[in-house]
């Protein structure tokens, strides 16, 4: 590395391109919504910059808070459902046999690469009321009513199966939302967790199984332990997205499903309210920010301890 | 060490879990979970019934049905169009970013590699609304003609793409060797030529890795896009929207499968030469 004086024709000359880009492509755009979040409405498209910190305040109305504190809940039960789910299966890779290890990490990554919209829409076609998954438990209910009715017992069939098939409500709900997140998001946690894990130095495990701990007592004593920073990590890496999600809850969920994301969009789209819209998008910034420094300083702390 | 295979009979070592059947069970689960969905949704592709859910026999029909839709095929082209345009502007701005910052050190680094930082990180929601109130308020024209009214689309497609370029790049430079610069200057090369003939070959493998991703991004957006297109100007995953919110058929089933392919094969392209790049190194 060089000081710029040293070479100052090429600095500035691949300095200033994407500098400029940045600036005014993406740092503008921030700027104006930054600013039309101390704003307000002037008849149905002026926007007035008047200081004021009511769009801020607004958020406290109860309806609002609500959708704050709910978003939070959902991102972070999707979050702890794919730590729990991530966590054996980034153990297992790591202590996979190596020919397989490659192949397990790609099968992970694979559907990350899918577009998010299609995943959302492959979910739909399994768990809608007509879907693939319905459709299955239909049929195992018709054989089991065959085979109830074949041993004479067409009855008791009907006690315990009810009188007929029942679609169970799958989409549509909050259940639906943390789901589709779980979805779409373990990847995010697994690979950081299997980044962790595969540091952890396994004679530590097999010390703690040879003097006689269970494996869930050595993976709860010793691997989170050790694996702190990765989980970490891993927790913030899936919560961040999950929480600005804004296809899934519109796509699976119900008519009050919504998180930030879906109130931003639509005080931009149909409520046209953009003071309020960017006060609400700047509040998720700095809850991204507030978690990323977070991360930060976790990430520095570990370095500093080992 | 003996032959080990999944199945073996030699008996599973302490830390063997792939062995243990707990464990293997919640693996197959996940990728279950992970994969039936997806793998569903490609097979109904060939499905000859139009209910999506009974096997009816194997059938292109709803792949011809996606070439004749006229709407589809508009949106493919700007979407096509949209990722092939901004990929060249973010490869050149990204490989500029990636040399700025490997190379030179300037006052208020630190601030400036976290404002290239910022459009990765900040949710996609705050970007596509940011880029809708800014086209809205400089007075954007939304009536230009074809390849120009895709112009803010790609403005905005560039903006969250080059910084990813950026990080590509600039990993495969970490891996140049001073010394063929040394090299160079020593047999007469002056500032422009060092880059023309060394560094820039030397960053090929990254700036190939990176042009698919960038690719692949533009291609995938859905979010960013959603909030900068207007009537004119839908792609194809905002036409895949449109469409999944109505219903579930094969034609989206059909166009779903084209995206994921085309999108697979990208990235599994670009991380096959970022591999093949760092082992050379």
């Amino acid at each position: 590395m060089e000081s710029w004086r040293k070479f100052k024709q090429v600095f500035w000359a691949v300095g200033i391109p994407p500098t400029f880009w940045l600036v005014l492509f993406f740092l503008v755009p921030l700027a104006l919504i930054w600013l039309f979040s101390f704003g307000e409405k002037q008849g149905v498209v002026g926007i007035d910059i008047t200081w004021t910190l009511d769009n801020y305040i607004r958020v406290f109305n109860p309806d609002i808070l609500k959708i704050f504190w709910k978003s939070l809940g959902v991102a972070g039960l999707a979050t702890i459902i794919c730590l729990f789910v991530g966590l054996p299966v980034a153990l297992g890779i790591v202590y996979a046999p190596n020919k397989y290890k490659g192949l397990l990490l790609l099968l992970i990554m694979l559907p990350f690469w899918t577009n998010l919209l299609i995943r959302t829409y492959a979910l739909i076609a399994v768990l809608r009321q007509r879907g693939f998954l319905n459709f299955t438990l239909e049929w195992f209910d018709q054989k089991m009513r065959f085979l109830f009715d074949l041993v004479g017992l067409g009855g008791l069939g009907a006690a315990v199966l009810g009188e007929q098939f029942q679609a169970l409500e799958l989409l549509y709900n909050d259940k639906a939302v943390i789901l589709g997140l779980v979805y779409v998001h373990l990847p995010f946690m697994i690979l950081p967790l299997y980044a962790a894990l595969e540091r952890l130095d396994r004679s530590y495990l097999e010390a703690s199984l040879d003097l006689g701990a269970g494996h869930l007592r050595t993976i709860w004593n010793v691997v989170v332990p050790l694996a702190l920073p990765g989980i970490v990590s891993g927790i913030i890496i899936t919560f961040i997205p999950a929480l600005g999600s804004f296809l899934t809850p519109d796509l699976l969920g119900g008519p009050d499903s919504a998180m930030i994301a879906n109130i931003i969009e639509r005080q931009f789209k149909s409520a046209n309210d953009w003071p309020f819209g960017s006060a609400l998008s700047f509040l998720l910034m700095y809850i991204t920010f507030g978690a990323l420094a977070l991360r930060a300083i976790m990430a520095r702390n570990s370095k500093d301890g080992i | 060490m003996a032959k080990k295979s999944l199945f073996g009979l030699e008996p599973a070592g302490p830390l063997d879990y792939l062995r243990k059947w707990p464990l293997l069970t919640i693996m197959a689960l996940t990728f279950i979970f992970l994969y039936v969905p997806l793998l569903t949704l490609m097979a109904f592709s060939f499905n000859d019934s139009r209910r999506n859910i009974v096997w009816n026999g194997f059938s292109l029909k709803y792949y011809a049905k996606l070439f004749q839709n006229d709407d589809l095929m508009i949106a493919f082209g700007n979407s096509l169009t949209i990722a092939f345009v901004s990929t060249i502007i973010s490869l050149i701005l990204g490989a500029m970013v990636a040399i700025l910052l490997w190379r030179f050190r300037f006052s208020f680094k630190p601030v400036y590699e976290g404002a290239m930082a910022l459009p990765i990180v900040i949710p996609e929601i705050c970007m596509g609304v940011a880029m809708l109130a800014f086209f809205a308020r400089i007075g954007w024209p939304n009536d230009l003609p074809w390849p120009l009214s895709l112009a803010n689309i790609t403005i905005a497609h560039i903006s969250f793409t080059f910084p990813f370029v950026a990080v590509i790049v600039r990993a495969r430079l970490a891996g140049f060797n001073m010394e063929e610069e040394e090299a160079a200057r020593d047999l007469g090369a002056g500032d422009w030529e060092v880059y023309r003939d060394v560094i820039i070959p030397h960053m090929k493998p990254g700036l190939v890795a990176g042009a698919l991703l960038a690719f692949t991004l533009s291609l995938d957006d859905f979010v960013i896009t959603f909030f900068t297109s207007g009537p004119e100007t839908v792609t194809f995953p905002v036409k895949v929207y449109s469409m999944v919110r109505f219903s579930v058929t094969p034609e989206v089933n059909a166009a779903s499968t084209v995206l994921i392919v085309i999108t697979v094969f990208l990235t599994a392209t670009a991380m096959w030469l970022q591999n093949k790049g760092a082992k050379k190194k």
